[in-house]
């Protein structure tokens, strides 16, 4: 337990030490209800991967629904329409909430943070360990829907009310109430993890690690745990209003009774969009840790980047009621949030002109980590860009919830929650298991989804061009969206979603195997500077048992001209 | 040019400005996105880790690289400038401004079926030969609708394509806009609000007419409805006596 | 029970970690309360007739559960001093007159609530009373827990031990005070 708490000075005391005391830990001590970080990005890790699986199944059934209407889909069965209302709901829900987030923000957190800034541990583990346990509840509860009767919320991700509130509307009773408790219990568990990630970055850096020496990655999810503490209230206040709707029957959002539905829109999105950006961070600073290492680059414009990405969380909450153009507010408000949505791309498009940069003049290896992060910049950059169609309020009258949308987020949550886990997961994994991956293997799976991955969402902006609207489990009922060209689109995407499925299975073949029987790691098989480099690999319990590193530069000094080597780990003295 | 060529038709007065507009938009995005392209493919090829070449030391604040971002904001600026203006003229031209009706139509969208009353012979709302309709709207080339939507459960959206329309329907208020039909021909209605599970089963048709061929139909069916309507208002006569 | 890790005495930035840490959660509380309030204030300026419905609460009751948040704050502060001076026991007590104070409001708060309710108002009647009864009611569970959290805390000061503490369910249960001096205006005064 916390002794009453020193203040200690910031001296230069070549590290603190401590005696773990080594005594045995018992199994589920260890894997079941750790405190050790490690084992917490790892329980948080392998849950957003199996819940990542759960999301791809659905997926994967919805889309042969709807490349080939009416099949009884292997595994699934006949797509009914409200099967395929829920399926697309929990696929969007926990894509981004039990997916994306746990994964992004929890796992490399919880992993990188204490080990990059040179900590043996988060500030409050058992708040740690209980930020799991909340979210491994949620996601418990956001399955377990599918086995109530009625089924599993249909309403979209977004559950816009009266549909969501209403079970004589949804026939989802029990199903909806179970949607938004869990989404509720996640968010909790979110904060708790926040609290953490924020405080440790803040308060428990290496002696002599300046702000400015912090890896960008550390930063990036700091920031993105920032924006979800300050944007996530409002929405943890219309889940309780929604809860009360639901089951107590008040009026929040029942317009006959004196309430507003558009209220929910507001509230949802005003985290909705500052969301984005909270998984979108964690990942643009993976690429930055990735690119740097592999171009032997330092970072270019190190606080560059940092502001633009202050700078777009800042923007970000200003924003949200472009998800609202047609909804029936205030037409004029429409212009406003234009304005301040198109302002986003000045950030973003300066953090992507920098992270363009740092590859000039680098000495470039295409490790499967590199190919990762070099893939997220060129396919966000698309997202970026079909963004600007649908921020701009004349073409949004049209283009409102349309397969273009969905293209469009597809190719900015996809780089993220996908492209940026396996970049930082293959770039840290000999740190993580202390072996090496095979590279041929984890090559041919980054084409293997990185070339179906595009031929899935490229159509779809095809498609939502010509109209194609969301959510409908058939189109042959809308005889412009039956023509025959876009069905085949619609099998063609269809088709390559199950080659990008299959190649996953890649995946874990080459981390069991590698895991098992890869290469053994060296502590920094990149050469890299961050300190977590400098622990072995795998980093026992209390990272650097011999005690704890100091830090005496940045973590980007890579090529510097006064060294024969071309990196200069943050640890070594000057 | 683009949106057209997927599409059935561009059937209002404003389809035209949308799609200029998703051109414009189109061209000034793909500028910088080609351009960053190319640097971002070219420099991956050309730097390419060469055995003794060791990579340069950059800080990104030298001025000479620097200038170089920053010079890249102001096309981006430019760019971003020409679409908020476009965008919102045409937005204040679709949604903000209402110019006069010369008709109106009242849409009710409901789990899952689209309503239309039309105004009848008299183009007055809200009597006795008033024509309504389930799944089909008719409207004539060349006149000024008002279109006033309502929704009696849950968010629908009206959407009309080749309009390039959409708007929330929302329970317990009447929205209004506007719209005028160019090109005759039967086109989709679709809803784009998730409304529950009927959501892909609500399609409408709008059938769009020549002012002569709709006011014929108008002709018989405001005649129908009146009659109709006798035929109510006798037989609650015959049911008070 | 593993030992307490380096990371957790560390103060970089120059603030214990746990005071650090109990801003960045009120932080995230805050938003959360201005997402009722701001959807509150949206609706009354929406709807005059809220104003009636208002005239229904007794704003003396309301000033005197005020009164008492304000005292039990002070016997908090007080707590924290005695802390400072190392005096576990009188902080222990005062936070013990803290927690009274906290039950007295709850007290209040029930024999109000049972009386708006059994004279119709209740959280269905209209969407003034939903507001009016989720707000307190989220303000009523804050309370609850610092109270929970402040008899632990009260039991370690006892023994002398997490002393620092004090400091932090103070900042804490001074938030929770901040949050009723809003809401009081808002649900009982405006009329």
């Amino acid at each position: 337990m916390a002794e009453s708490i020193p203040v200690e000075e910031n001296g230069h005391h070549a590290g603190d030490h401590r005696d773990h005391g080594h005594h045995e830990m018992s199994f589920s001590e260890k894997y079941i209800f750790p405190l050790d970080h490690k084992m917490i990005a790892m329980q948080y890790m392998f849950t957003g991967m199996f819940m990542a699986l759960i999301g791809g199944f659905f997926a994967y059934a919805f889309r042969m629904q709807l490349a080939f209407p009416g099949i009884e889909v292997p595994g699934w069965g006949v797509v009914s329409p409200a099967d395929y209302n829920s399926l697309v709901t929990n696929h969007g829900t926990i894509m981004i909430f039990w997916v994306a987030m746990p994964v992004l923000i929890a796992a490399f957190g919880n992993y990188l943070i204490p080990l990059m800034i040179g900590a043996d541990d988060m500030v409050f583990p058992k708040i740690n360990r209980l930020s799991y346990q909340v979210f491994l509840l949620s996601a418990i509860v956001i399955l377990s829907a599918f086995f109530v009767e009625g089924g599993a919320f249909g309403g979209a991700w977004t559950a816009y009310p009266p549909l969501s509130t209403k079970a004589e509307y949804s026939l989802t009773g029990l199903g909806s109430t179970l949607w938004i408790t869990a989404v509720f219990l996640e968010f909790v568990a979110f904060l708790l993890g926040g609290i953490n990630f924020i405080t440790t970055c803040m308060n428990s850096r290496a002696p002599g690690m300046k702000m400015w020496d912090i890896p960008m990655v550390v930063w990036m999810i700091v920031i993105a745990s920032i924006l979800f503490m300050l944007s996530v209230g409002p929405l943890l206040a219309g889940g309780i209003m929604m809860l009360f709707d639901q089951n107590l029957g008040t009026a929040f959002f029942d317009p006959d009774k004196g309430g507003d539905p558009i209220l929910w829109q507001h509230l949802f999105w005003f985290f909705g969009h500052p969301e984005v950006y909270v998984v979108l961070l964690p990942a643009v600073g993976i690429v930055a840790d990735v690119m740097t290492t592999f171009s032997r680059k330092k970072l270019f414009g190190y606080k560059t980047v940092l502001y633009t990405a202050i700078g777009t969380g800042v923007l970000s909450f200003t924003v949200w009621a472009h998800h609202q153009f047609i909804a029936g507010i205030d037409p004029r408000m429409a212009n406003v949030f234009t304005v301040t949505t198109l302002l986003i791309s000045v950030p973003i498009a300066e953090m992507m002109f920098v992270y363009i940069a740092t590859l000039y003049g680098g000495s470039i290896t295409l490790t499967t980590p590199m190919l990762w992060a070099l893939a997220f910049i060129f396919e966000f950059l698309i997202g970026g860009i079909t963004g600007i169609f649908l921020g701009a309020s004349g073409n949004d009258i049209y283009m409102h919830d349309t397969y273009f949308v969905l293209a469009h987020f597809h190719y900015t949550f996809y780089p993220i929650a996908i492209i940026g886990t396996y970049a930082g997961f293959t770039y840290w994994f000999p740190k993580m298991f202390g072996r090496m991956m095979n590279d041929t293997l984890g090559k041919l799976h980054f084409w293997l989804t990185i070339i179906p991955f595009n031929g899935i969402f490229l159509p779809l902006f095809v498609l939502g061009a010509a109209g194609q609207h969301r959510r409908i489990y058939d189109y042959q009922n809308f005889p412009e969206l039956a023509l025959p060209w876009m069905q085949d689109m619609r099998q063609f995407a269809t088709v390559m979603l199950l080659i990008m499925l299959g190649a996953q299975v890649l995946f874990f073949y080459n981390v069991i195997t590698s895991w098992m029987s890869g290469e053994k790691a060296p502590k920094n098989p990149w050469k890299a500077n961050s300190l977590e480099w400098t622990a072995d690999s795998p980093p026992p319990h209390g990272n650097w048992p011999e005690g704890l590193p100091n830090c005496y530069r940045g973590p980007y000094e890579y090529s510097h001209p006064d060294r024969e080597e071309d990196y200069w780990p943050q640890n070594e003295p000057a | 040019m683009i949106l057209d060529s997927l599409l059935p038709a561009a059937a209002s007065t404003y389809a035209g400005d949308i799609d200029r507009l998703f051109d414009v938009i189109t061209v000034l995005v793909m500028i910088p996105f080609t351009i960053a392209c190319f640097l971002f493919f070219s420099f991956i090829l050309k730097f390419k880790a060469k055995d003794g070449v060791k990579a340069l030391y950059i800080t990104g604040t030298e001025h000479r690289y620097m200038k170089w971002i920053h010079r890249a904001h102001f096309p981006i600026l430019t760019f971003d400038l020409i679409i908020v203006v476009m965008a919102i003229n045409v937005w204040y031209d679709v949604k903000q401004d209402l110019p006069e009706m010369e008709s109106e139509v009242r849409v009710i969208a409901q789990q899952w079926a689209w309503t239309f009353v039309h105004p009848g012979a008299d183009n007055t709302m809200g009597t006795a030969d008033d024509i309504t309709k389930v799944n089909e709207l008719h409207v004539s080339t060349g006149t000024l609708y008002h279109y006033k939507l309502e929704a009696l459960d849950v968010l629908h959206n009206f959407s009309v394509p080749v309009f390039r329309l959409k708007q929330d329907a929302i329970p317990g208020r009447v929205i209004t806009g506007w719209f005028e039909p160019t090109v005759t021909g039967e086109y989709d209605i679709q809803c784009a609000e998730i409304c529950g599970i009927g959501h892909g089963l609500m399609p409408a048709r709008i059938h769009i007419s020549s002012p002569e061929a709709y006011s014929a139909w108008v002709e018989r069916e405001s005649a129908a409805a009146l009659a109709r309507a006798m035929g109510e208002s006798k037989s609650i006569e015959l049911a008070g006596n | 029970m593993s030992a307490t890790p380096i990371a957790t005495t560390r103060s970089t930035a120059g603030m214990p970690t746990a005071r650090l840490a109990v801003w960045w959660i009120i932080a995230s509380e805050i938003v959360i309360f201005g997402g009722v309030l701001g959807s509150y204030i949206m609706h009354r300026l929406a709807h005059g007739i809220w104003a009636d419905y208002a005239a229904n609460t007794n704003p003396w009751i309301g000033l005197f559960n005020t009164f008492v948040l304000l005292t039990s704050s002070l016997a908090a502060v007080l707590a924290h001093q005695a802390a400072e001076r190392g005096d576990g026991q009188r902080a222990a007590n005062l936070l013990y007159a803290t927690c009274g104070g906290g039950l007295v409001f709850l007290c209040v708060k029930a024999y109000e609530w049972s009386y708006e309710i059994s004279h119709g108002m209740t959280i269905t009647a209209n969407t003034f009373w939903s507001f009016y009864y989720t707000a307190a009611g989220i303000h009523a569970l804050h309370v609850i827990a610092g109270m929970v959290l402040m008899l632990f805390t009260a039991s370690w000061a006892k023994k002398n031990e997490h002393l620092h503490r004090v400091e932090i369910i103070g900042i804490y249960w001074h938030f929770v005070d901040v949050v009723w001096i809003f809401l009081f205006p808002l649900l009982y005064i405006a009329k």
